[in-house]
């Protein structure tokens, strides 16, 4: 069994950014960066699935989501901060050290990673539709990441599922493969950013299926023909022949392991006060795990560091 | 760690690289532009080096080689396509750690 000092779990901005201020601050930080994956939950996090990052201060040509994630890790590591890739399978946080498993042990009995101080950034995940064949056809016409798949889709006519910045982003990115692209929408507005919202109305390959919910995924030969969508209003149905469906609807925290142990709101983000503290003496949350409101790179960031502080002042403050 | 032999495929070399492997290939059908294919990279070089006596690894740029890619009907990437004797013998969508990755190629290598 290993101890550290500080432990941070989670590696995309707000975990890098609290592996970079802990290890400059000589607390010599291991960083559970999380395991390989193609949906959001992966090391780097969310970023890993983007494109372009227009909005990141510092960079006025824009940057890729991945380069800026391979950047702050390497300046993570750069002052010090150790990875480990895998994921946090259980926590003990009752007594003191907290003591951590992880999925690359083989025993899963005993912990192997024992922390004075624990700093959760885990992130959230996107949402799927929850249809009874969905997981079936993911890779078969359902996607959960549009970079990776778009291509695939060159003069198709496919649809994207939501009303908020990523899936403007996402269907505005589609564009450059797609016949078509029909954004669906539950409700008769968006919630994405006005520059957004002008960018999408103005791409003639985009078009809009308001009110309007997807309730049946059809597939032929195990490949994706056509969905079914259903008025809000009307409760009509309708179906909309399309080779490819991206979905993003929304996102959830990736607070599982924590469950019971720290204090979370409705829908399972951890609440923290005064800063980064969490309902536990010694535990500090940054990033989307406590945010659902602002969700950005820079306010992930902004957070790490917050926590990072929080945590040299709260190890001060034990001796 | 010994330097990996990777095989690189496209359309040109792909049918006779699969149909006269002694060993089962398993083809990693990859892009640039794709973030969980960069993190499966470093797997795939682990597997070429310790399984080498069971699988060969190939790695196809489907910007490059989409006549293939379309072939197998790859309609996302990563996709790992573990091929026996020139026949597709088990397809895996998706980044996942080593050792689940593993775990699916196991029954099919001897």
């Amino acid at each position: 069994m290993e101890h550290k000092k500080v432990i941070v779990v989670g590696s995309g901005p707000a975990g890098l950014t609290a592996a970079i201020y802990t290890s400059r601050a000589d607390l010599d930080p291991l960083v559970i960066e999380g395991e390989p994956s193609s949906t959001s939950d992966q090391p780097g996090g969310q970023l890993m699935l983007t494109t372009e990052i227009e909005n990141f201060p510092g960079f006025p040509e824009g940057l890729m989501g991945p380069e800026l994630m391979t950047n702050m890790r390497s300046q993570a590591s750069r002052f010090g901060a150790s990875f480990q890739t895998a994921k946090v399978t259980k926590v003990e946080l009752d007594t003191k050290p907290f003591a951590l498993y992880t999925s690359d042990q083989q025993d899963q009995n005993d912990p192997v990673l024992t922390c004075d101080a624990l700093i959760i950034a885990t992130g959230a995940r996107s949402l799927m539709l929850n249809l009874k064949n969905e997981n079936e056809l993911i890779g078969h016409g359902v996607s959960t990441c549009a970079t990776c798949d778009g291509f695939f889709f060159r003069g198709q006519d496919i649809a994207v599922v939501g009303g908020g910045d990523s899936a403007l982003e996402e269907a505005l990115f589609l564009t450059k493969f797609a016949k078509s692209v029909t954004i669906i929408h539950r409700r008769d507005a968006l919630r994405a950013s006005k520059i957004m919202q002008d960018r999408a109305f103005a791409n003639e390959k985009i078009t809009f299926a308001w009110n309007k919910v997807v309730t049946e995924l059809h597939s032929e030969n195990a490949v994706l023909t056509g969905i079914t969508l259903e008025d809000t209003v009307t409760s009509e149905k309708s179906p909309l022949a399309i080779t490819g469906l991206f979905v993003a609807i929304g996102h959830s925290p990736n607070t599982e392991v924590f469950k019971g142990l720290l204090e979370m709101d409705d829908a399972g983000y951890i609440i923290t006060h005064a800063g980064t503290h969490t309902s536990v003496d010694g535990v500090f949350a940054c990033g989307d795990v406590q945010d659902h409101k602002y969700r950005q790179a820079i306010t992930a960031a902004g957070s790490g560091c917050m926590a990072a502080i929080d945590v040299e002042h709260w190890l001060e403050s034990q001796h | 760690m010994n330097k990996p032999d990777i095989a690189q495929l496209n359309d040109a070399n792909f049918d006779e690289w699969i149909k006269t492997s002694e060993k089962p290939v398993l083809v990693d059908f990859w892009a640039e532009w794709c973030g969980p294919c960069k993190m499966i990279a470093p797997i795939l070089e682990q597997i070429a080096v310790e399984e080498e006596a069971r699988v060969g690894i190939a790695k196809l740029n489907v910007d490059n080689s989409l006549e293939v890619a379309r072939r197998y009907e790859v309609m996302s990437i990563p996709t790992l396509i573990l091929f026996k004797n020139g026949q597709v013998a088990k397809r895996i969508v998706g980044a996942m750690p080593k050792s689940s990755l593993m775990r699916e190629l196991n029954p099919h290598l001897s």
